[in-house]
């Protein structure tokens, strides 16, 4: 239940995965998984993170985060991962 | 584990191809809100409504926060009114009373609409019911967010025929009471056969009888999804075409799945189905006849248009029914006329009559759906219309719906803007030959033959 997909996208700039980390650390977001690839010039990253032991409400972290890829110039989403695996997986 | 391209894909369904959890709609019992009192039965049909519906709508917005996906509607079907209000409402101005608080409730719990301002009539009318019944244009004339709905026939009673008589009647009355709005009203009456007890969807949800105190159903959509997927499929033969359908239709129904149990939790209501519905909307790409037309047809309304829905639909079943635990409501593909940019383009291009869409009611998951007609048309052919439609739907054991809207003061080439979900509809072409003499006969039509079956 406390896991969380993260996804950014946008374009390839220095110090996009340092500054989300660094967010997700000062939130006690414990980072399990990342992969990225980039596609046609945009940087493309999943994370799957574990809120468990954050006490930050879920619906501040979502706006924080997108705010936060507002202020670095790409698009992050976070959303709880049972959306994907109910979809995906049977 | 979850790989990048598999959240790619789910990420795009939504952002892309509109894909959104039509409704969460909150079904909920009356029974217990009876009283002789018309003050104390209004009082606790408030009181029961705003009680439970409270979280409604704030945890709808966080399911869809946290999940990403947009849940477009929160809604409510009650009791049939006519159940409730028998010992309090002696007139139909009493029931407009009761319709109101239920507009009331509805308002201050903020959904859009609140279904259930009904009768079932299938077989036979009680005074209460009738009495119901012919409140309704006042009602939906007094209100904004009530939706009502009659049901006049089912596979197991046959037609009701003086409910047929008397709903050609009250279309007209309510399209008359609305006029200033072009008739909206009617956009919110929707005559049934073969209602189900836990449709979501408006403006024929109610709470049948046979439901618990209170459920949550949940209605998917993704016409959008389907369309993008048939994309890729072009040319292919009708297995690959119907297995290609079939994958998305799970894809899609597991969402929704997927956020009935959560509203469920989180509200402390029962689950109680997902319909599998592909309900379209007016903004582009949201459309069930755009799908049609991606199967290699020139028009929605081409020769070819009702085996290309029959395995729309068929498909759509079969790819949902194994994502959710339960399945029920309407379940299938969705025809509204004016809710469906690409069913207003081919009414304007001459491919759509409303012939053809009768027709593909028989394959559909309801009926003749948000189609203006214009506003001279009289009673008695309406009536014959939803004869026609409540027949379709007694012989094929299926539902089927009649919502019609004669548009007071326009005609065939004019073009209704109702607004929002309901979209805007072309005033269609109706058969202009009588059926007075048929539809004044009275009474009503027997249960067919293969609808005994004990």
């Amino acid at each position: 239940m406390s896991k969380t997909i993260i996804t950014v996208v946008g374009k390839d700039a220095v110090g996009i995965i340092a500054k989300i980390c660094t967010y997700l650390a000062g939130n006690d977001v414990n980072v399990e998984d990342i992969s990225q690839t980039i596609v046609q010039g945009y940087f493309n990253m999943m994370m799957i993170v574990d809120t468990g032991a954050s006490t930050k409400p879920y619906a501040a972290m979502v706006a924080e985060l997108d705010e936060l890829g507002n202020a670095i110039g790409v698009r992050i989403r976070c959303q709880r991962e049972d959306i994907f695996t109910k979809m995906h997986r049977i | 584990m979850i790989t990048i391209l598999e959240v790619n894909e789910t990420n795009k369904m939504i952002e892309q191809e509109k894909l959104d959890v039509r409704t969460i709609t909150l079904g909920i019992s009356l029974l217990d809100c009876c009283d002789a009192d018309l003050d104390a039965l209004n009082r606790n049909i408030y009181d029961k409504i705003a009680g439970l519906a409270r979280d409604l709508v704030s945890t709808g917005r966080e399911i869809e926060l946290e999940y990403g996906i947009p849940i477009v509607n929160k809604r409510i079907a009650v009791t049939p009114v006519a159940l409730v209000g028998g010992r309090a409402c002696r007139s139909p101005e009493d029931f407009v009373e009761v319709a109101k608080t239920l507009d009331r409730a509805a308002r201050d719990t903020g959904v859009n609409f609140i279904g259930g301002y009904s009768a079932i009539v299938s077989k036979g009318m009680t005074p209460t019911d009738e009495t119901l019944i012919r409140s309704i244009p006042a009602a939906l004339a007094a209100t904004e967010r009530v939706c009502s709905s009659v049901n006049v026939g089912s596979t197991k009673t046959g037609i009701n025929m003086d409910a047929v008589k008397l709903m050609g009647e009250i279309v007209r009355e309510t399209a008359e009471a609305t006029k200033e709005r072009n008739s909206i009203g009617c956009a919110k009456l929707v005559v049934l056969c073969n209602a189900p007890d836990d449709n979501p969807f408006m403006a024929g949800a109610f709470h049948g009888v046979s439901e618990a105190d209170a459920v949550i159903n949940v209605g998917v959509s993704g016409p959008g999804v389907i369309k993008h997927a048939l994309e890729g499929v072009r040319g292919a033969n009708f297995e690959i075409l119907c297995e290609t359908v079939k994958r998305t239709a799970f894809k899609v129904t597991r969402a929704g799945q997927l956020v009935a149990q959560e509203a469920s939790e989180r509200l402390g209501i029962p689950f109680g189905i997902v319909d599998l519905s592909l309900a379209p909307t007016p903004s582009v790409g949201d459309s069930v006849a755009g799908i049609l037309e991606e199967m290699g047809l020139e028009s929605a309304g081409a020769p070819g248009t009702t085996a290309a829905l029959a395995l729309l639909n068929d498909q759509v079943k079969k790819g949902g029914i194994m994502a959710s635990s339960f399945v029920g409501g309407l379940s299938g593909a969705f025809i509204p006329v004016s809710e469906d940019q690409g069913m207003i383009d081919a009414v304007n291009r001459g491919a759509l009559t409303i012939e053809k869409l009768e027709a593909m009611t028989c394959v559909c998951s309801v009926g003749l759906d948000m189609i203006a007609i214009p506003g001279d048309t009289p009673a008695s052919t309406i009536s014959g219309i939803i004869a026609d439609e409540a027949a379709i739907g007694m012989i094929n054991q299926k539902t089927t719906a009649v919502r019609l809207i004669p548009v007071i003061g326009k005609d065939v080439g004019d073009t209704v803007e109702f607004g929002g979900l309901l979209g805007h509809a072309p005033v269609q072409k109706v058969n202009r030959f009588g059926c007075a003499d048929f539809i004044n006969r009275g009474g009503r039509i027997p249960a067919p033959i293969h609808s005994f079956k004990n």
